[in-house]
């Protein structure tokens, strides 16, 4: 079975929120709330800097907290690559998903229940890349099955640098980060 | 589990930047057509490909519309420009339809200009109030006294009215307050403009050095794309910037300079590339004019020295000009965008242009292309009236490198305050705020008190519409047809814009804006075709192209042509010698210097510190932050200040202050973003934000406009452009 992740090269990114835009407005993310965000990272002194910039969303962990503590069934491993999904009409909107994710990805929809990013499984089914990778204007992303050697992400993290976000957390997540 | 599709997959993945095109065909019907009978109430989606307006880079574009409802922008793989991917801007162009401060319908103005109080009229009175009040001024004073001032290929229609009704005041801030020096100090060097979009070649480039340009903030699409390519490439990036930019921090190189001194060290980079006898020598040679004098007059220029003008460590200076050497004729200095910096712009330019010469790159791989563009042949409209008047903006050619096709902005402005050389009295407007876009907003409301008519065409309700008489709502990009799109780019094309989706309210496009009022001045005859359409296949016909296959698909593309010299482009320089002017005689002749020199910038006062300003990836000018998704990722602006001085100040990370100007001019509130990204001579902000239009009630005073804190600006005596980054701020907090 595929696993699905994404890897990101921070190398490339710019930081310039296409990412954002395009996931608000492929799945209709109502305003003041996002799927997605940018981080930036800066550590040094001025002029001797470095910088980090990396587009976050769901880790699409392996390991998730966010399902394992859903009372309701709502949150669960889809069979499409093991995104993690939520069922939206059977969610209560108890949020204890959401103080279980190490990474403030989900929210509570207006209409009342946890949401958050997708991988843009809807797309992916009929072969498309997720909204924000095919967007994005630097090329900065990859989307793909981890469990295949040769995919293109397989490929990326075999010959590049690269970390994941608070893996300590034991979440295994499936985003990578290209250093 | 559904099986996934891993072929579409590659493909799609593979189609990263030069083979777009092979994605093929796109699958779509346009609005109307028989799928959904153009029933918006039936549920379905369709597709309209046309190109985007939320910057002047017009990157093609795929709109989808889904039960009746605009859903979402994309790029259109086929297009050039954007090779499939819209930047943010693009993407969330669906917030411009949706923007809830759009203007509905025409307006004239019932209370004092600026109260922003209006009766809602018909075109039709809008029209006869224009038409009256242009007529009068016309019999009055003469055609000449009517200024028209657009921004952006939307403005094309109703420039064709203002010179059908003899104006030859036309004008765009794109020359005066933006890229005007770069053009000018360019065309004096090689004898060629750079154009938009920028002749760059990023994308194949070994080495690029960028001046004050903040590529990754500043999203033109196609540049951004080939920046990202550059970092695959490992390409050398040298980043020029008092403020560690995004590129910045891609940068093998980044030269931490003080703001007002490039000049310094673009010439001790010349200098190094000659004394060290790193420069094309073979090329200066057989193509340059006057190279001993420009290597005499640099040799004074030692990196020593530039360290302590520019701040910047002499062994840094020295190490980056070797890199830009190394990579010869692959590498160049970026002529950048927005450079009405200090007032001697173009001669910055022109040393910019002639390290370009001693890399002996132009129109070379990696450096330069020669662009190409799809020849449409104009429509055959009737000759425009002659002008009996001297143009009011550049009374006796003062800036002998003044553009004529966009004009000086600055100088209309100033012929309309004092009415010499003779009365300025409409201002017809379309899709530019000038008040956010001049410096010095005083002297463009002194300007606007001596008008008759001030008339505003635009989507939404900007800072000048709050002056106007008139206010003429358009509808956007989305909702109509515009001119044929074919930039010079590397690949010939054309684009067309196509409504996607119908106006909510009384909107209309400025095609028909245009015919309408020329048909109200009594020049109907200007425009003898019916609808848009006539027009648009009149030239797409003329051209020798399919009408019904650009509709289909939105852009078509031409044979490519060579565009370097390694590709057969031939070695040449439209200079009056015909040479590379290392020396210019054109600029002694006219007493200006011949070679670059290099003048001290005015130091700040104490307490103060140099403002300067830039773009945002999520917005473009002032046109964008009541755009509810784009105001969804930046809502405000912030000011940057060195984290040690705010920390001197007491201030921290999103504190609110107030930034007062040397002339006691005093900001909006404004954000605190207290970080170690930044010099602590100067503060930085991005343009557009603190907007003063109450009517743009959703982001209404939200941010600092550094327009309103731009009160001093120095006049470029070659060209006339405006240096802006000449006005110091020092903290007030808030109380
Ligand atoms: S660069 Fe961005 S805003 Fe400008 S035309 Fe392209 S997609 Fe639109």
């Amino acid at each position: 079975m595929a696993r699905y992740g994404m890897v990101i090269d921070t190398l490339k990114c710019v930081g310039c929120m296409d990412c954002v835009v395009a996931c608000k407005t492929e799945n209709e993310v109502p305003i003041g709330y996002n799927r997605d965000w940018i981080s930036y990272e800066t550590t040094g002194k001025f002029p001797s800097l470095h910088q980090e910039i990396r587009s976050e969303r769901c880790n699409q962990c392996d390991n998730p907290p966010c399902v394992y503590c859903c009372p309701c069934g709502a949150s669960h491993i889809s069979e499409t690559g093991g995104i993690v999904l939520v069922y939206e009409d059977k969610c209560s909107g108890c949020k204890a998903c959401m103080a279980a994710c190490p990474y403030g990805a989900r929210y509570i929809h207006p209409e009342g229940f946890a949401s958050k990013c997708t991988f843009c499984i809807h797309r992916v089914e009929t072969g498309e890349l997720p909204a924000c990778v095919s967007v994005c204007p630097t090329y900065c992303m990859s989307f793909g099955d981890l469990d295949d050697p040769q995919s293109d992400v397989s490929k990326l993290l075999a010959s590049r640098s690269n970390h994941s976000l608070i893996p300590e957390a034991g979440t295994k997540p499936q985003i990578y980060y290209l250093t | 589990m559904k099986s996934f599709s891993r072929r579409k997959f590659l493909q799609i993945s593979s189609a990263t930047f030069a083979s777009a095109a092979a994605l093929g065909t796109i699958n779509h019907v346009t609005k109307g057509s028989k799928l959904f009978a153009g029933d918006k109430t039936k549920t379905g989606t369709y597709q309209v490909p046309t190109y985007c307006n939320l910057c002047f880079w017009k990157c093609g574009a795929i709109a989808t519309v889904k039960d009746g409802k605009l859903w979402k922008i994309e790029g259109n793989p086929l297009d050039p420009l954007s090779n499939g991917r819209l930047c943010p801007r693009g993407t969330g162009g669906v917030g411009a339809y949706s923007d809830p401060t759009r203007l509905k319908s025409p307006l004239i103005r019932t209370g004092a200009r600026g109260n922003e109080s209006w009766k809602v009229v018909t075109w039709d009175e809008a029209f006869n109030y224009i038409a009256d009040k242009l007529n009068t001024i016309k019999a009055k004073h003469g055609p000449e006294a009517v200024a028209y001032f657009s921004h952006g290929i939307g403005g094309n229609f109703i420039k064709h009215t203002f010179k059908a009704f003899g104006t030859p005041h036309i004008f765009a801030p794109s020359f005066a307050q933006c890229r005007g020096p770069r053009e000018v100090g360019f065309e004096l060097t090689f004898g060629d403009v750079i154009g938009s979009p920028e002749r760059t070649d990023i994308k194949n480039t070994k080495c690029m050095a960028l001046i004050g340009s903040h590529l990754g903030e500043n999203m033109h699409n196609s540049q951004v794309q080939e920046l990202s390519q550059a970092v695959e490439n490992g390409a050398s990036i040298i980043v020029v910037d008092p403020r560690f930019s995004i590129v910045a921090g891609k940068a093998k190189y980044y030269l931490p300079i003080k703001p007002g001194t490039d000049m310094a060290l673009l010439l001790t980079w010349s200098n190094i590339l000659i004394k060290e006898g790193l420069y094309d020598k073979e090329y200066s040679e057989k193509y340059g004019i006057g190279f001993e004098q420009f290597a005499a007059e640099v040799s004074q220029y030692t990196p020593e020295w530039a360290y302590t003008e520019t701040g910047v460590e002499a062994k840094l200076i020295i190490e980056s000009a070797r890199e830009l050497a190394r990579y010869k004729p692959a590498s160049f200095i970026h002529p950048g965008r927005h450079v009405t910096w200090y007032g001697n712009d173009a001669q910055r330019s022109r040393a910019i242009a002639l390290l370009n010469a001693l890399l002996g790159n132009w129109n070379h791989k990696g450096a330069f292309w020669q662009p190409t563009k799809m020849p449409i042949p104009p429509y055959p409209y009737p000759a425009y009236p002659e002008a009996v008047m001297p143009r009011a903006d550049n009374p006796g050619k003062k800036y002998p490198w003044a553009g004529e096709e966009e004009g000086l902005t600055n100088g209309i402005r100033e012929a309309t305050i004092t009415g010499n050389p003779y009365p300025i009295k409409s201002w017809v407007v379309y899709a530019t705020n000038l008040m956010n876009a001049l410096p010095n907003q005083q002297e463009t409301l002194k300007a606007i008190q001596n008008l008759d008519l001030l008339v505003t065409i635009d989507v939404i309700p900007s800072e000048i519409a709050g002056y106007s008489d008139v206010v003429l709502p358009e509808s956007t990009y989305l909702e109509r047809y515009d001119d044929l799109h074919s930039s010079p780019f590397t690949t010939p094309f054309l684009g067309i814009r196509q409504p996607v989706i119908d106006s909510p309210d009384d909107q209309k496009p400025n095609w028909w804006i245009a015919k309408q009022l020329a048909g109200k001045l009594g020049l109907g005859h200007y425009f003898p075709w019916n609808d848009i359409e006539d027009y648009l296949k009149f030239r797409v016909d003329k051209a020798g192209l399919s009408y019904t296959e650009l509709k289909e698909k939105g852009i078509i593309l031409g044979a490519k042509k060579p565009v370097y010299i390694e590709e057969g482009v031939e070695e040449k320089f439209n200079t009056p010698s015909g040479k590379v002017e290392f020396y210019s005689t054109q600029l002694a002749e006219k007493g200006f210097d011949p070679i670059p020199k290099y003048e001290k910038p005015e130091e700040p006062p104490v307490g103060f510190m140099r403002l300067l300003f830039g773009r945002s990836p999520v917005h473009t000018f002032s046109m964008t932050q009541s755009n509810p998704i784009l105001q969804d990722m930046i809502e405000e602006n912030e000011v940057w200040i060195n984290i040690d001085i705010a920390k001197q100040y007491g201030i921290k990370n999103g504190d609110y202050i107030k930034l007062k100007n040397q002339d006691g001019m005093v900001s909006n509130k404004v954000k605190v973003k207290a970080t170690e990204r930044i010099r602590t001579d100067c503060v930085f902000m991005t343009h557009g934000f603190g907007h003063q239009s109450k009517a743009l009630f959703n982001t209404y005073q939200k941010g600092a406009s550094d327009s309103h804190l731009v009160t001093k600006y120095k006049t470029d005596p070659i060209m006339g452009g405006t240096g802006m980054n000449i006005n110091f701020v020092t903290i007030v907090r808030e109380a």
